[in-house]
């Protein structure tokens, strides 16, 4: 076997290997849905979605937590979105590069890098206690909301920069002033790339348990939230709470609420990628 | 007129500015809380004791086992995402037809957006008894299935960035390899990494981050069981873990219990931000290398 003989072959070899790992994730994905499917369907049914939670694993239902996502949910969205989008605006259309905006260009990118844990401890002292929120729906948004910024900061700033400048001039030429310009251009041209954006941080936020059981958000909540200052759980919590437990029954009930989870994650990210196609497809410049 | 655009500028600049607060409300929060921890135990116990028993009536408070618990997880998450993303990365740049690359890195980054709470119960449901099968002396909860599981969460990570990062090379570079006759495998390996290893590296330092502070799948499948070791086979217990096992508790606040989740999220903090730092830094040196 000559040299380039020997090349060729572990060209080919590697050629398998990368097959082999770009489907070994797949194929992990699809084991661990048909999975999970299998053991979670049966259980959900009408009662399932509208029963209380229970000691007992056979009339245990979700209704309290999947009306406490929805609920964060909301709030996370009404606080996050101007926050967020204020924020990108200001950083794109507005600050100069100065040590200010470069200081706070690291600091998004380091805080994105922070465990949400972490947000989860400053949830615990600013909002739960300082601000005495206890472990509120207000206190979970918050904390929720703080977690998602850097993704809403940094989404919105791309949609802002893809809108070219000539629309910018085009609107001072009229005499447009500054806002007038963002408000009335710039803003509806990137609306669904910032829309996108805090989709996709919401879906995020739909996920995480970990700062939401460090605020003392709770496993067994006996009635729906009714107001921001209840208390409330969450899927991932009432999932962690079932799969913490030994009998399998609870197991089966995990199953099935993280079947109810994924469809609402999925959904989510299912929505952001189609508002991005129709953007990408809708806009030529 | 003037006058309300000036508002608006200054409503649009304090939201810009709430990031900063967020990040000073961060280390204020770690640090008065844990400065009161470190009055009443010393930084050196803390750092050199052994144990870590501070809900038990012998309080031993030595920081080292839930580190070593968190290191183990995160070496065993980089064993299987490392290899794995990076070949994904190559064969998809060298190999693959763009409209396979097109079809899979979406779902691929599938992978990525499933909550980690979901990763736990697979982990403990599916790849642990798995397992077990393989290695019978393997616990009930352990380092190892965490570990795998955190890996298969960070694939995309690792795939798409280092992706990236190798896309970003510039064709002539490839190209030029081709004229000297190499092979696909050569040029990728020989060429093509070496020139985009610091975005590879970037991607990797911040799987790593993601992997230290990653939750909820250790708290579901590794265990609640500080101890110094190095054996994946055994229940162990992380930072992050034990973070949400004294918040799940009633543990009084003011306490010193209370106040040992904050010098371990400090601990984590440190960690965390050490590495998004070096990350940030490898970024902006090289980033214009080839431009």
């Amino acid at each position: 076997m000559t040299n380039s003989d020997r090349n060729r072959l572990k060209d080919k070899v590697f050629q398998v290997f990368g097959v082999f790992c770009t489907f070994i994730g797949l194929v992990v994905l699809a084991i661990f849905l048909i999975d999970i499917v299998q053991e979670g369907i049966a259980r959900i049914d009408w009662d399932f979605l509208m029963d209380l939670p229970s000691r007992r694993a056979s009339s245990a239902g979700i209704l309290t937590a999947w009306v406490g996502t929805l609920w964060l949910l909301v709030l996370t969205a009404l606080i996050s979105f101007p926050l967020g989008v204020g924020a990108g605006i200001y950083l794109e259309e507005y600050s100069r590069k100065t040590k200010l905006s470069n200081f706070l260009e690291i600091n998004i990118a380091n805080l994105a890098g922070v465990p949400s844990i972490i947000y989860g401890l400053l949830g615990l002292e600013i909002f739960v206690r300082q601000m005495r929120l206890g472990g509120s729906l207000l206190a979970g948004a918050l904390t929720l909301s703080l977690l998602i910024l850097p993704i809403i900061i940094v989404t919105t700033r791309e949609a802002i920069k893809a809108v070219p400048g000539s629309v910018r001039d085009g609107s001072y030429a009229l005499g447009a002033s500054k806002w007038q310009t963002i408000w009335n251009q710039v803003l509806p041209a990137s609306f669904g790339g910032i829309l996108t954006g805090i989709i996709l941080a919401l879906s995020r936020a739909v996920g995480e348990a970990a700062p939401l059981i460090v605020i003392g958000a709770l496993a067994y909540v006996p009635f729906t939230p009714a107001s921001p200052l209840d208390e409330f759980t969450v899927l991932p919590i009432q999932i962690f709470n079932w799969t913490s437990r030994p009998q399998e029954e609870f197991l089966t009930n995990a199953a099935a609420a993280i079947i109810v989870l994924l469809f609402i994650t999925f959904l989510l990210n299912g929505i952001a990628v189609y508002l991005r196609n129709r953007q990408q497809r809708k806009i030529r410049w | 007129m003037k006058i309300s655009e000036k508002i608006i500028e200054g409503l649009l600049w304090l939201s810009a500015v709430i990031t900063i607060l967020v990040t000073i409300g961060i280390i204020w929060v770690l640090l008065s809380e844990s400065i009161a921890f470190f009055q009443e135990v010393s930084i050196v116990d803390f750092l050199t004791e052994k144990e870590w028993t501070p809900l038990f009536a012998d309080k031993k408070f030595g920081i080292m086992p839930l580190v070593a618990g968190t290191l183990l997880t995160t070496f065993i998450a980089i064993s299987v995402a490392l290899p794995i993303g990076l070949t994904i990365a190559v064969y998809l740049n060298e190999y693959a037809h763009a409209t396979l690359k097109q079809v899979v890195k979406p779902m691929l980054e599938v992978l990525a957006t499933i909550p980690t709470v979901v990763y736990g119960f697979f982990a403990l449901t599916v790849v642990t008894p798995f397992l077990q099968a393989i290695i019978p002396s393997l616990a009930g909860f352990n380092a190892l299935s965490a570990g795998i599981v955190m890996g298969i969460m960070i694939i995309p990570m690792i795939s798409s960035l280092s992706e990236d990062a190798i896309s970003a090379v510039p064709r002539s570079l490839r190209e030029a390899a081709y004229g000297m006759g190499s092979t696909r495998l050569q040029t990728a390996f020989g060429v093509m990494v070496p020139a985009a290893s610091s975005g590879i590296v970037v991607s990797v330092i911040l799987a790593i981050s993601r992997a230290v502070g990653e939750t909820m799948i250790v708290a579901i499948a590794a265990g609640q069981q500080p101890r110094l070791t190095l054996n994946p086979l055994v229940p162990i217990e992380t930072i992050t873990t034990y973070i949400v096992q004294v918040s799940l508790g009633d543990v009084p606040h003011g306490s010193l219990e209370y106040r040992t989740i904050f010098a371990a999220g400090i601990t984590l903090f440190v960690f965390t931000f050490a590495l998004n730092n070096i990350s940030f830094w490898i970024k902006k040196k090289y980033q214009e290398k080839y431009d």
